[in-house]
């Protein structure tokens, strides 16, 4: 994608031949700490389930068969479709993927509005998008369940003003779920977005406008076409992580509507636990991710030629 | 959640003086040791410790079980969980000559059936795992696990379970009273009905948050632990701890001396620490349970020793968490892992 800029060339003369030395670091890291735990958990995927936890060392399609069969609660029913697993997996593509359309509904004002302040507010505004990152994770999700509680603030307030007569039961419902998420990744969209809309140029709008285009129309044909990598850019940071979450299904959520990320945690952390489930259902994960990413390079290449 | 409670654990590790004379490593449940223990024990002998934590027996023994050897000296870990981590090989033995207040231990828990003679364990606290329930909301009687398992209107989607199978289950079956490690099949397709339909009326599946759900009113009803009940109610809950007339499960926990324990010498300190009754009593004071140590009384609050949580009126049932054999076992690791998969 970098690199394709006019003057690309002039620049390459000077690491031409240091390639690959240059590369080495990041080839070694990538190789240890990422390619390394994905095949240790591909291996895991195919073993046999060791009694209270861990594995043994027998080849087996078990996991896989669990996942994709239901045998009954004995295990000695005629296989039929799971649909549990399927489910779980559908609910959070569909949780994620509305966490990622609401963010986009909310970020791209957002960025759009402090990229055209004047360059020399635009650091203080950016600053501001970033203070919640200063709170760990685990903080803001338990707050947000706080706020959104029988007895919290929010219900407090409808209730003081009228809108509703009873409190709204949030805690532990799918809305509570997708607000965790949202307000958790709403600032992966909207940096990358941010720094797309920075570089439009005005004088686009100004073009478009001067051929008598309307303001739906520039937004259409001129802002997105060009703004576009980084809002997709901006759609996985928000989507890929979404789909993995655990914590707010488990705090807002109350653990009881799952999602992929609960699911696989729950396979490693008690004694019911089951690894090679847990690493099966993390392979499928991680092909439904590695689908989406492809899909984007793909994408991505047609439009650098 | 337990990568969480570990995180809050290591914000609680005494980085103290970096001349300490060793270390001591503890693997403990959330919430069940005073801070100021520790530290005191950390002064005396002049010992850096630190601290994870862990919220269920069965995430006790994943932990230990994917984890590398030699990481814990001690741990603290329930009645039947000692019994499958010997099994297991996970624990190491000590000698009663080795503990100098091991004359402390209250004569009762010295044979104890998961640990005969206490060759690999002290007793930490006892107590019972039951259910309490909001009384501003609920006014009706408080006798029966039915208010859990087919709760009544008023506490529908306003109960919290445990989110452990050993405790879950064994309560369900209580409930329907079946044995437990049961091999029926008809008996375990009841007992996978009963969670199955009771689970449309809990609101949240939760250990750690078990005391804050019912203090916030999130939860009107909630399975809890006595000791954690009374903290609760401490805190202003309305709550009342019901004490089941289907009965509910006791528990002790016990200091277990783990295998490849890297520090054995103070393990044993510690150990020692806590059998003396002013220690143990000071467990009490902060957890609420009740210690099974000699001597306690005299250190204890008496609101404490007299809360009704820790006093349940006579003629009580009270049954213990078996171990089961695997076949059986894995029946039961089914029907939590159905309960917990569906939406």
């Amino acid at each position: 994608m970098a690199g394709a800029a006019p003057g690309g060339a002039s620049r390459s003369e000077i690491y031409r031949g240091n390639g690959p030395r240059l590369m080495l670091p990041i080839w070694v890291f990538i190789g240890i700490f990422l390619v390394m735990p994905v095949v240790m958990m591909a291996v895991h995927s195919f073993l046999t389930k060791e009694f209270r936890g861990g594995v043994i060392w027998e080849f087996t399609f078990a996991a896989y068969d669990q996942f994709f069969f239901d045998r009954g609660l004995f295990g000695d029913e005629p296989p039929k479709i799971e649909w549990t697993y399927i489910g779980i997996f559908w609910r959070s593509i569909w949780q994620a993927g509305l966490a990622t359309v609401f963010s986009l509904l909310i970020g791209f004002p957002t960025a759009w509005f402090i990229a055209t302040r004047k360059p020399n507010v635009r650091p203080g505004w950016l600053f501001l998008i970033t203070i919640p990152y200063w709170v760990n994770l685990l903080i803001r999700t338990v707050s947000m369940k706080f706020l959104i509680r029988d007895t919290g603030p929010l219900n407090e307030f409808l209730l003081w003003s009228g809108v509703i007569s009873e409190p709204l039961s949030l805690v532990n419902t799918n809305f509570a779920v997708q607000l965790g998420l949202f307000y958790s990744y709403l600032p992966f969209m909207v940096l990358p977005v941010y720094a797309a809309v920075e570089r439009y140029d005005f004088s686009l709008s100004e073009a478009a406008a001067d051929l008598y285009s309307d303001n739906w129309t520039t937004l259409r044909l001129v802002i997105l076409p060009v703004v576009k990598p980084g809002i997709v850019a901006g759609c996985i940071l928000v989507f890929v992580p979404s789909l993995g979450a655990f914590l707010a299904p488990d705090l807002l959520g109350g653990a009881k509507t799952f999602m992929i990320g609960s699911l696989i945690e729950e396979q490693f952390k008690g004694a019911a636990g089951n690894w090679p489930f847990g690493a099966a259902a993390a392979m499928i994960l991680l092909a439904i991710v590695l689908g989406v990413l492809l899909l984007h390079a793909h994408a991505q290449t047609r439009v650098e030629r | 959640m337990k990568t969480i409670l570990t995180s809050t654990a290591l914000a609680l590790t005494l980085a103290s003086a970096s001349d300490a004379e060793g270390k001591l490593s503890i693997y403990h449940w959330f919430e069940y040791i005073p801070q100021e223990l520790l530290d005191t024990f950390a002064a005396e002998y002049d010992v850096e410790v630190t601290m994870d934590t862990f919220d269920s027996n069965e995430a006790l023994l994943a932990a230990l079980k994917a984890g590398k050897p030699g990481e814990y000296d001690v741990a603290v870990s329930g009645d039947y969980m000692v019994q499958i981590m010997a099994d297991e090989g996970m624990l190491n033995t000590f000698e009663p000559s080795e503990l100098a207040n091991f004359g402390n231990i209250q004569d009762q828990l010295v044979d104890v059936s998961f640990d005969p003679g206490r060759k690999s364990s002290i007793p930490y606290q006892w107590g019972s795992t039951s259910f309490s329930v909001n009384k501003e909301v609920y006014g009706g009687p408080l006798e029966s696990l039915s208010l859990i398992f087919e709760p009544p209107a008023e506490l529908k989607g306003k109960v919290n379970v445990l989110d452990t199978s050993g405790e879950t289950l064994t309560l369900a079956s209580l409930y329907l009273d079946i044995p437990q490690c049961s091999s029926d099949r008809d008996q375990l397709k009841a007992l996978n009905t009963l969670v199955q339909t009771a689970k449309a009326d809990w609101a949240s599946f939760g250990s750690d948050v078990a005391k804050d759900v019912l203090v916030s009113g999130d939860a009107a009803a909630g399975m809890i632990w006595s000791g954690f009940s009374a903290k609760a109610r401490g805190e202003g809950a309305p709550i009342e701890y019901v004490f089941p007339k289907e009965g509910m499960i006791v528990w002790m926990d016990n200091v277990v001396l783990l295998k490849d324990a890297p520090n054995r010498e103070n393990a044993l300190k510690f150990m020692d620490f806590l059998l003396e009754p002013e220690n143990a009593a000071a467990v009490t004071n902060y957890a609420q349970y009740t210690a099974g140590v000699k001597g306690v009384e005299a250190f204890l609050d008496p609101e404490v020793a007299n809360s009704p949580e820790s006093n349940p009126p006579e003629g009580v049932k009270g049954v213990f968490v078996e171990a089961c054999a695997q076949d059986v076992q894995e029946m039961y690791d089914a029907i939590w892992t159905n309960l917990k998969k569906l939406a």
